[in-house]
């Protein structure tokens, strides 16, 4: 099995009753990398990773992990990866420890190898303090980063990382962003799914945006973004007096079309080139508009989805 | 951050994997000894008020009752104690515990087997404090040391068989309180429709019938065989088979829901 592909899908089809949550996804993941998968909630994320984890069983279409089938060779797959699921999954009525050593033991460490480990872990976690701790008084950031270390108590070849920050402080994102890195550094190839493109954007190689059970663009982010435009450029202004001759502005000089905030003082415009948009905020000085604040922001999901489906992202929601 | 560790340990085999899952029941209890304390109070209540307040009028002195009784208690608490088998499956569920266990290279059943036996521990020190309170109380066993030990350790095998109705409840229901609630329905009326309060015999015909084929009854009867030093062979053995036959039903049931969950 000497492929370099950690993951071959093709054409996965997953229904729930009369759902069909996952609809023909076709995947290929190289090994050693952050693989993106980007989509709103109800887009298929969930059920694609599950399969792929040989939690459950594909309705049509087939798929290999590191070279095995995920139906006929599961448990096989089982061996070599780990699922890091939606919902933190550690046991709340054990200590950070105790979750550890559990698993340590499940994966067949004897009694000090498997303490020893999660010692290891507890300390490259910065979860030392607490280790003693009922899980179920952690913050959320500490119960991922538990939830992600009981997932390389034996480091996997690959990991399913299940919306991984969701709901989390931007400091413990972080530090969830860091353990990936550290995790991909040391040779594991990582599948991500992830409702933030900014997330996608800082760690995935590559991007797949899914909905509606499908994949429906594939690419670096880079391309991706370039897809929709670099962003918008976003306007506030000291006196509203003002905002038909900014919207003037800012449409000769970005080539665009300026649009009108609910927000009486507020305008933005989509900005293809960042460069330009420099040029309007100063050509703004210069026709005497008085600026609160301005901003250049990337493309929100929302934008990603609207450029690419037509749809927002919201519309999907279910569950 | 060293964290790689990619040298992958000896696969450990089913028996030490079960046993691995029945520590971490055996930590739930010493972490929410609660949980036990809610399963034990409603039995210690009823030994108490069904003793001390019915007693007299039931049996003629209470001291007379609570020798009818304790046996009876005995599998009532060890009984409420199957619940919490569903119960924590079911959280495992809810909580996603159960996706990571499903994800692990290890003998399937491993969790369910592990924490039914972890679960008998809990069902052993259930009888424990029921047996300790009849004995404070007075209660003279007949059937010596023995005889009581013996129907402790019938009582945690029929417990056995019947927590896998409720793993397999655990498994279909949606919530901890749900499951809960649909376990205590269903043994609160098992339990009162059967021998542990009163004779049958002066039940009206169509309700003994019923308490008559309740294998609660016949759990209890046996109960009350061994500590009173009276137990048939015949009796014993229908016990086990109704445990057999539970385990046998509904033990397969739970792993394939587990299996095909999600």
């Amino acid at each position: 099995m000497t492929s370099t592909l950690a993951i071959e899908a093709s054409g996965l089809v997953k229904s729930f009753g009369a759902t069909r949550a996952v609809d023909g996804v076709d995947l290929n993941v190289a090994r050693g990398t952050v693989y993106g998968v980007l989509g709103p909630n109800g887009a298929g994320k969930t059920t694609t990773i599950r399969m792929l984890a040989t939690l459950l069983r594909p309705d049509a279409g087939s798929a290999r992990v590191l070279g095995r089938d995920i139906v006929t060779q599961a448990d096989e797959v089982r061996g070599l990866v780990s699922l890091t699921g939606q919902l933190a999954s550690v046991d709340d009525d054990l200590t950070g420890r105790e979750n550890l050593i559990l698993l340590g033991r499940l994966l067949g460490y004897r009694g000090k190898q498997a303490r020893g480990r999660a010692d290891d872990l507890l300390y490259a976690f910065a979860l030392d303090d607490a280790a003693d701790r009922l899980v179920k008084s952690y913050s959320g950031g500490m119960r991922r980063r538990l939830d992600i270390a009981a997932s390389i108590v034996v480091t996997p070849e690959l990991m399913f990382l299940d919306e991984p920050t969701t709901g989390l402080d931007p400091r413990s994102r972080n530090q969830v962003w860091d353990i990936v890195r550290a995790l991909v550094a040391e040779g594991t190839t990582v599948l991500l799914c992830t409702q933030y493109l900014d997330e996608a954007d800082q760690l995935a190689e590559r991007i797949a945006v899914i909905d509606r059970g499908t994949v429906i663009a594939e690419g670096t982010p880079g391309r991706l973004k370039a897809s929709v435009g670099q962003g918008a450029l976003h306007v506030r202004l000291l006196d509203p007096q003002q905002r038909d001759e900014a919207a003037r502005v800012l449409s000769r000089v970005l080539e665009a079309e300026t649009q009108l905030q609910a927000d009486v003082a507020a305008l933005s415009v989509p900005v293809s080139d960042t460069g330009r948009a420099s040029e309007a905020v100063a050509e703004l000085a210069g026709a005497g508009v008085a600026l609160a604040g301005f901003s250049l922001a990337q493309p929100s999901l929302d934008e990603v989805f609207l450029a690419l489906t037509g749809h927002p992202a919201e519309e999907e929601d279910d569950q | 951050m060293a964290l790689a560790r990619t040298e992958r340990p000896r696969r450990p085999g089913p028996l030490s994997t079960a046993m691995t899952f029945g520590w971490r029941g055996m930590l739930k209890i010493k972490h929410v000894p609660e949980q036990l304390i809610d399963v034990t109070i409603t039995p210690v209540l009823f030994l108490l008020m069904f003793t001390y307040l019915f007693g007299g009028a039931l049996a003629g002195s209470t001291s007379e009752y609570l020798q009818y009784l304790l046996p009876g208690i005995l599998v009532q608490s060890v009984l409420f104690t199957c619940v919490y088998s569903g119960v924590a499956l079911n959280t495992d569920v809810t909580k996603g515990v159960v996706d990571r266990f499903r994800s692990l290279p290890i003998w399937r059943p491993a969790p369910l087997v592990g924490a039914v036996l972890g679960d008998s521990l809990r069902y052993a020190l259930a009888a424990t404090v029921v047996v300790v309170l009849g004995l404070v109380m007075g209660y003279g066993p007949d059937g010596g040391a023995g005889g009581v030990l013996a129907a402790m350790v019938l009582v945690v095998v029929f417990a056995f068989g019947l927590s896998w109705v409720f793993t397999t409840l655990g498994l279909l229901l949606r919530s901890p309180s749900a499951m809960m609630n649909a376990g205590f329905m269903s043994l609160f009326p098992l339990i009162f429709l059967s021998n542990v309060f009163v004779d049958p015999s002066t039940l009206p015909g169509w309700l003994e019938a019923f308490v008559d084929v309740n294998p609660i009854s016949h759990l209890v009867t046996v109960t009350r065989g061994l500590m009173g030093g009276d137990a048939t062979p015949g009796d014993i053995l229908l016990v086990l088979a109704e445990a057999a036959a539970l385990t046998v039903v509904f033990a397969p049931l739970t792993v394939r829901l587990y299996r095909g969950r999600g």
